[in-house]
């Protein structure tokens, strides 16, 4: 009697456990999508851009810093533009693996002031994937955005600092892998 | 410790002590003490500074406001406790009366609080407010914590150095005597010019640091893979100094901030001075030294940049940090100690110092290494055998 | 027939008892404030003089860490819990705790996790070094390998805390005497109570920050790592949810201690007994919302500033209501200075004083110049150590001679009072200038402005450290050889059920409840003191 109750509990655990690995995070997305909330998707802005303020200019600042054991050249083209809210601009940021090895890093989006961060929208934007270079491969990758013509009258500069980190050992590591398969989950809000 | 810091430093304990107590009577009143040293800006001895920019008076009358009303209220309460203790004793005879509630007065010291507390909040919230202007600075400067050591780039100049400490180990193991600016001295300060709107972008390489100035009552946290803002405008030209103040590892107090803080023209001639220098050490990229001059360089700055770490005889702190004396690196293949020097050890603490040193210094530290402490490899990097490393690639 | 206590090692190992348990929980937790003393005389000995003398910066950091892990978790946290398991029944009229099973439990997986956490000095390299704080990345990324050793502990450490304050809150609400109502219990139960609701809340908060650093450091995931896409100032957030409650988890039976002792040697009821009752509760329930004034300069928006600040600010209300009574209590009272009041008194006087300077704290804008200097170093320790530490020792005056049916000296005690007094004093104080004047915390090394109040401030270290071996003497010269009393009141003063036991009191108390049903108040008749020879004299 007893060994047949514990059986059936402990297969009653083994398939929770089951359905907590395989079945809640599909789930989990459902619901999210559903009722429209959870993470926000790292991804880019798709909202069509708003009508373009000319009476007002915006100074975005790009800064780039690298992680202490990060030996890529990685830099702005420029340091700065004025635009106009709602009017859509492009820059560029150049980064070159100047190692011998094969790398993947992580550039990792930060935004000031900090009452800006939802008035800066990134339409297309290196941010949201990770960047593998080989040795000595260099790119420019590109950041198209437009600011919000909502943007607060106070503010009238905003600076968007990328920080890159090395992601390579993270990505080769088979644990880390298999959690960034979901990229929607593992990556900040923006 | 040897004769010349026994003299240096000894002490007339008694005096000294006397003074001590003399002047806790002096902060109990509140009284500000300007340190009289000459060059030391404002440091004072027991009380906050009152500073030296626009937002360091606010804060010093708003916390001085607060001081103050904490005493009043302190006075207040203490003396109706003394008073018991010294008019309610038992043994004077005095007899307890036994009454334990009266909802009137405790209705009171709940509610009139709560307006003391309204008179704080109002000049906190308008210091606050003017902390966090967002208006357009006329320098923006970003400002990188790392182990340990704070890195300066002005944004849109091109202008961009370490700021590492210059105190000597001697000085700091007793070896030495201390000199007046003991750990608050740096071998490039940062340079700001006075009555200028300057905006400070704070962010971290490593774990969080926090860049504070006491004299500027500017002090915010730099985080790795963030940016923080603050800002500050300074009414007052001089030498002004602060520290790390978020615990970032065993270099923490050993990383100080050091401002100078000049004329508006003086700035100027000061950053087009930055950029020439950065060219003068680029073209030195082509010059080929000798052995004695690179290791005499190397020394230097292998003990401020290396040392931390790696200890200055070389022996490091296994296991997070290993010795380079006999090491196989640095004693094999210069290919190998590029490498590491360079781009630094993926996933540990070794920074690449590829983007933060120029050419000169690497190779001259890397000589170093190669020829001190017994490893006796007798060759030499020439800092073109360190940029036609990083450019082969 | 109650049996006494087993023979030999095993009365203490197996022992269900809440007076064995608790003396076992104290003598605990005073060798760990011997040990944590004695690291913070080795950074105060390291901090005489500018220059590195003693240590290496490394190990400096090391102890700064232990320091404060070894104090609030080993030292503070479970002195209280042997308090509250020597006193709850014995208040309530219970006869035991409700899971002496538990409570063994509880107990004894201390010594291991502390163990575990001080043999981390010795592994290569070195213990926890991230400050007791521990904030991510220095503590994952960035941390010497003995940190899974530490979280180890951490959870140890959690595991026991909750398990003791499910005991007490069982205990309290199941076990009272008929007629012990809610609010006819001494206020040292009230203040337990809600202390161990505020643990059961925020202890899996930390084990939570602690298995998601373990995730971090060895399964790959980036809860407070940027570069995965995670945030280290979440980890901030996390700790401070659990860290601000547990402040008052250290406090709040340090308040019910001086509740007990004040009366007494005032000689006149507490007064405002219900509003104490819910000026704790607001307490209780302020810490929830406020953790975030920790985190001033990580870069909140001014919104949540202004929130946290006016938040914080108003803590001041309830912990003001409480100073005010406890000052009518002892007004118009007939006061005498026995040793536990002297405590009690340097209590409420100190930890006052840092309650001033946690109101100057919360204001957002000058914390810029007060975060993480010594003005906070000096903050905590008025109210950590003026507050728990002196209510602990006066706690320990005040029942000794309950408890061991012997009375301490007086003159020693008195002794053991002015030196800890004094050497607190010059300790402390001259740290809030070395705050103001610019000296952060945490730093093994300091320039030569901060010299003469390092100085000052070790020397106050070394006496308020050597008053501890009095302390320690105090203790047991009279547990051995103190003056035998069997009354069953020590203090003339004194109201409640624990004064109406034998002393010492039979292993076994209270098997019979006494009936309290005509009790109309939180303080007993004359005539109920009386007629409660309550223990299990059969």
């Amino acid at each position: 009697m007893h060994k047949v109750l514990v059986a059936k509990l402990s297969m009653g655990v083994v398939v929770m456990f089951v359905f907590a690995v395989f079945a809640m995070p599909p789930l989990y997305r459902l619901a999210c999508d559903a009722l429209g909330i959870g993470p926000q998707e790292y991804s880019a802005y798709e909202e069509a851009a708003a009508a373009v303020d000319e009476t007002r200019t915006v100074k975005v600042q790009f800064m780039a810093t690298n992680q202490a054991n990060m030996p890529w050249i990685f830099e702005p083209a420029q340091f700065e533009v004025v635009v106009h809210p709602g009017q859509r601009s492009e820059v560029t940021y150049y980064a070159k693996n100047t190692t011998t090895r094969d790398m993947v890093a992580q550039a990792v989006p930060s935004v000031v002031p900090i009452n800006a961060v939802n008035y800066l929208h990134k339409i297309e934007c290196f941010c949201f994937e990770q960047q593998p270079l080989a040795a000595g491969e260099e790119v420019d990758m590109k950041l198209v955005f437009f600011v919000d013509p909502e943007l607060p009258k106070s503010i009238g500069t905003i600076t968007l600092s990328y920080s890159v980190f090395d992601i390579t050992s993270r990505v080769s590591d088979p644990v880390a892998a298999s959690l960034k398969a979901e990229p929607a989950l593992i990556t900040a809000s923006n | 410790m040897n004769s010349l810091f026994l003299r240096t430093e000894k002490r007339v304990i008694l005096r000294k002590t006397l003074r001590l107590f003399s002047l806790t009577f002096l902060a109990l009143s509140g009284v500000y003490v300007q340190a009289q040293q000459e060059e030391v800006s404002s440091t004072a001895l027991l009380n906050m500074p009152i500073g030296v920019s626009t937002i360091s008076h606010e804060i010093y009358n708003l916390h001085m406001l607060i001081f103050w009303i904490c005493v009043v209220i302190g006075v207040g309460v203490f003396g109706a406790m003394l008073w018991a203790m010294y008019f309610h004793r038992k043994s004077i005879g005095h007899e307890a009366e036994n009454w334990h509630e009266h909802l009137g007065v405790e209705l009171v010291w709940t509610i009139v609080p709560i307006f003391i507390l309204v008179a704080m909040a109002w000049p906190a919230t308008k210091t606050l407010i003017d902390l966090y202007d967002t208006s357009d600075a006329e320098i923006d400067i970003r400002v990188t914590g790392m182990q340990w050591k704070w890195q300066y780039e002005y944004l849109g100049e091109g202008v961009q150095y370490l700021s590492e400490l210059s105190t000597s180990l001697d000085e700091i193991y007793n070896i030495e005597p201390k000199g007046e600016f003991y750990l608050q001295e740096v071998n490039n300060h940062l340079v700001i010019p006075v009555d200028t709107k300057v905006r400070f972008l704070l962010t971290g390489a490593d774990v969080i640091h926090s860049f504070w100035v006491p004299d500027f009552a500017i002090k915010k946290d730099a985080i790795p893979g963030y940016i923080t803002e603050t800002w500050v405008e300074v009414t007052q030209t001089g030498v002004y100094r602060g520290e790390c103040t978020e615990l970032c590892g065993q270099g923490h107090a050993f990383m100080p901030v050091v401002v100078n803080v000049v004329e508006k023209d003086e700035y100027q001639f000061w950053l087009a001075e930055k950029k020439q220098e950065a060219l003068d050490i680029a073209a030195l990229t082509q010059v080929t030294f000798t052995m004695e001059e690179l290791v005499e360089r190397g020394e230097e700055a292998y003990l401020r940049s290396c040392a931390a770490c790696h200890q200055a005889n070389g022996q490091g702190i296994p296991p997070a940090f290993p010795a380079l004396a006999g090491s196989a690196i640095v004693t094999g293949p210069v290919e190998a100690h590029l490498e590491i020097g360079v781009n630094g050890v993926a996933g540990t603490v070794m920074q690449a110092f590829g983007p933060l040193l120029s050419e000169l210094d690497l190779a001259a530290i890397l000589t170093y290494q190669r020829n001190a402490w017994g490893n006796d490899m007798g060759d030499v990097v020439q800092p073109i055998d360190v940029y036609n490393y990083i450019q082969a690639q | 027939m109650a049996h006494g206590p087993a023979k030999g090692i095993t009365r203490w190992l197996f022992t269900t008892n809440h007076k064995d348990i608790g003396t076992l929980y104290l003598w605990f937790s005073f060798a760990m404030f011997i040990l944590g003393g004695f690291f913070a005389m080795v950074i105060r000995a390291e901090l005489f003089e500018p220059g590195m003398q003693l240590v290496r910066p490394e190990f400096f950091n090391q102890m700064t860490t232990m320091h404060g892990l070894v104090m609030v978790f080993g030292a503070i946290m479970p002195s209280f819990v042997g308090l509250a398991n020597w006193m709850i029944p014995l208040m309530i009229g219970a006869p035991d705790m409700a899971l002496p099973r538990m409570n063994n439990l509880s107990f004894w997986i201390l010594p291991p996790a502390f163990l575990m956490l001080a043999s981390t000095l010795f592994m290569e390299g070195g213990g926890p070094n991230f400050g007791w704080t521990f904030y991510a990345p220095l503590s994952t990324t960035y941390a010497p390998d003995s940190v899974n050793f530490f979280i180890f502990a951490i959870h140890i450490m959690g595991a026991s805390s909750i398990m003791g304050s499910i005991n007490i809150v069982a205990t309290v609400l199941n076990m009272r005497a008929p007629g012990m109502t809610m609010m006819k219990m001494p206020l040292f139960v009230w203040t337990w109570l809600i202390t161990a609701f505020l643990l059961i809340a925020v202890m899996p908060v930390l084990a939570g920050a602690v298995t998601m650093m373990l995730m971090d450091i060895n399964f790959g995931t980036a809860f407070f790592d940027a570069a995965g896409g995670g945030d280290p100032v979440l980890f901030q957030h996390i700790f401070w949810f659990f860290g601000h409650p547990e402040v008052y988890i250290i406090i709040l039976p340090a308040f019910g201690v001086i509740s007990e002792i004040i009366p007494t040697f005032s000689r006149k009821p507490l007064f405002g007994y219900a509003s104490m009752v819910y000026a704790t509760s607001a307490i209780a329930f302020l810490s929830f919302i406020v953790w975030a004034h920790h985190m001033f300069l990580v870069g909140i928006p001014i919104s949540g500033q202004l929130y946290f600040m006016y938040a914080t600010m108003l803590i001041a209300v309830p912990t003001g209501v409480k100073v005010f009574n406890w000052v009518s209590t002892m007004f118009r009272g007939s006061i005498s200075y026995e040793t536990p009041m002297l405590f009690a008194i340097a209590f409420i006087v100190l930890f006052t004083l840092g309650g001033f300077t946690g109101l100057m704290l919360s204001i957002a804008p000058s914390d810029v110049q007060y975060h993480d200097t010594y003005f906070v170093v000096a903050h905590f320790h008025y109210v950590m150590v003026a507050g728990a530490v002196f209510s602990m020792s006066a706690a320990v005056y005040y029942w000794l001679p309950k408890w061991s049916g012997r009375m301490y000296s007086e003159a020693m005690g008195k002794l053991h009072f002015w030196v800890s007094f004094i050497g607190f004093n010059i300790t402390f104080f001259p740290q809030h200038f070395l705050g103001l004047a610019g000296m952060p915390r945490r730093y093994a090394d300091y320039a030569l402005q901060f010299a003469d109040w390092n100085m000052v401030s070790s020397i106050g270290a070394f006496i308020y450290g050597a008053s501890q071996i009095l302390f320690l003497y105090n203790v047991v010269a009279t547990i051995v050889a103190g003056k035998k009393v069997s009354e069953p009141k020590t203090w003339d003063g004194a109201n409640g059920l624990e004064w109406t036991l034998p002393t010492p009191p039979p292993y076994h108390t209270f098997t019979t409840p006494p009936d309290l049903r005509d009790l109309h108040d939180h303080q007993l008749t004359d005539d109920q003191m009386e007629e409660h020879p309550g223990s299990a004299t059969h």
